[in-house]
């Protein structure tokens, strides 16, 4: 059987910066990092034959391709789930290139998530998709209406079950916001949170403090894929996508799986973590840094055994000591995650990952060969393995 | 801390063909789960097909005892906080709900519950459950 692995690389990346309000429409946020992902590729946006995003981004892929002045284009794909189909644009556009279907395609996500639609608010029970009202006819009433409720809940469950407590999910805080601290680009740029801060935030949805949740942010990621071959041809050193997966368990539903087994969200993980590493060839020993989706701070946990560094149940004793941070056995998050960095679905934890193994990250790691990127939980997920 | 349970409104389910069947019997004080002809499997939430065999499903009233499996209370999604819960019933299957009639802040995981039902507009009422 053939195999994607190495079959197509990350040759450029573009990105707006990121913020609160960015003051322009979200096509202009969409177009500024397009191009500029195909500039640092030196590639002319004639070129560009595919497009892929994922669900909730209000850019249509033919009016993106129309505006950088696109010609014919041969593919193009939206993946569902929100912020669990963030890695899967790799995982389309690498297929796309590796089987000629197209030659260079542009995943993006631009959104103002912030000052236009509110991510955070909650969500209309009337507005579901029509297979899925039947369900939500027996959802909505019960007011579980936010991602953060709907993620908290399960999140009881985790604790229950592993003994993890608040008090370890102030560890994944303080050392994102240390990481967004030293990273220009971050929101929280300057800004760390210490113990005592992180204790007396605000209760969102219990177990979810305020500190526990992700951002909603301004802004815009793209890159550019094409085929191993032309990548080691263009003026930036390949990003190779080493795999890419998508994976929605048994009974997975979108935020709120209760009729999973085990609601915790760590099945998603592992079932695109088995896929990442089969197809790479590696085992978690082998990723230098993890890039892993924090829509809540406290999901990192789960994600962590998951995808396969620590046992069920251990992410809180794999993560003390600062083993997460820069200098620990795995990094995660060198860029401040969505929490410190900014939250654009997924995208810019994509971005860290080719600036990680480029080697000009603004918290470089030494000697990083191999990069985990993984999407949000709680629903069918997606991840990446990059490497140079 | 202490939450004690407020009632706070709630917004007419949709009753279509599907679920009209669970409105009414709510609105009698059951608690009504889809189980299948052929195989006797119980499953949540109702699905005209069984989710195991593929068989045909029918209503039937569930005994309203669960335990609670897991809680959030929520308190940033209106003025009025709510416990949002998943209780795994008797029988064997876990529902998304309400735990009302109490003071949220002391529920654990684990503990018995039983179905009540909330009064919503138009007059439907939604199973909730409270701690016994």
């Amino acid at each position: 059987m053939t195999s994607l692995r190495n079959k197509a690389a990350i040759v450029g990346l573009g990105a707006t910066e990121f913020s609160k309000n960015s003051g322009r429409s979200e096509m202009q946020l969409a177009l500024e990092a397009v191009t500029a992902a195909l500039a640092d590729a030196g590639i002319n946006p004639t070129e560009v034959d595919g497009l892929c995003t994922f669900t909730m981004d209000n850019n249509t892929e033919k009016e993106v391709f129309r505006n950088i002045g696109g010609k014919n284009l041969t593919f193009f794909s939206r993946v569902n789930y929100g912020g669990g189909g963030a890695c899967a644009p790799l995982l389309h556009a690498a297929m796309a290139v590796a089987t000629g279907v197209a030659q260079v395609v542009v995943c993006y996500r631009a959104m103002n998530e912030r000052s236009g639609q509110r991510f955070g608010s909650p969500s209309k029970a009337l507005s579901l998709p029509e297979s899925e009202m039947v369900l939500g006819a027996y959802l909505a009433l019960h007011g579980l209406q936010t991602a953060a409720a709907k993620m908290a809940i399960t999140m009881r469950r985790y604790m229950h079950e592993t003994g993890a407590s608040s008090d370890d999910f102030a560890t994944y805080t303080i050392a994102a916001r240390r990481h967004a601290a030293t990273n220009p680009t971050a929101f929280f740029y300057g800004k760390p949170v210490t113990r005592d801060e992180y204790m007396s935030s605000r209760m969102i949805a219990d177990p979810f403090r305020l500190l526990d949740c992700c951002q909603e942010s301004d802004g815009a990621v793209a890159v550019v894929l094409t085929d191993a071959q032309r990548a080691r041809s263009l003026r930036r050193k390949p990003v190779f996508i080493r795999a890419a997966a998508q994976g929605g368990p048994i009974g997975v539903i979108g935020l709120q799986s209760f009729y999973k087994p085990d609601i915790v969200p760590r099945d998603e993980c592992r079932l695109v973590g088995q896929q990442l590493y089969r197809m790479a060839d590696l085992t978690p020993r082998d990723i230098d840094v993890a890039i892993i989706y924090d829509h809540f701070g406290p999901t990192v946990l789960p994600a962590l055994e998951g995808y396969g560094f620590c046992a069920t149940g251990e992410a809180k004793d794999f993560i003390k000591d600062g083993n997460i941070e820069i200098g620990g056995s795995l990094p995660v998050n060198t860029h401040g995650g969505q929490l410190g960095e900014a939250y654009i679905h997924g995208m810019n934890g994509v971005a860290e990952a080719v600036r990680q193994l480029r080697g000009d990250a603004a918290n470089q790691v030494e000697g990083v060969e191999h990069v985990l990127v993984t999407a949000g939980t709680g629903l069918p997920t997606s991840g990446a393995i990059l490497g140079i | 801390m202490t939450t004690m349970h407020q009632d706070r409104p709630l917004a007419a389910p949709i009753e279509d063909l599907a679920t009209e069947p669970f409105w009414r019997a709510a609105r009698q004080g059951l608690l009504y789960l889809r189980k299948c002809i052929q195989c006797s499997e119980v499953h949540w939430y109702p699905r005209p097909v069984c989710p195991f065999c593929h068989g045909d499903t029918e209503w039937v009233p569930a005994s309203g005892m669960g335990t609670l499996y897991s809680v959030s209370v929520t308190r940033r999604a209106g003025p009025i906080p709510y416990a949002i819960a998943y209780v795994t019933l008797d029988e064997r299957v876990t529902m998304l709900t309400n735990i009302v009639d109490c003071d949220l802040d002391a529920l654990r995981i684990g503990q018995r519950v039983k179905v009540c039902f909330k009064s919503a507009e138009g007059g439907a009422r939604i199973p909730m459950f409270t701690p016994i």
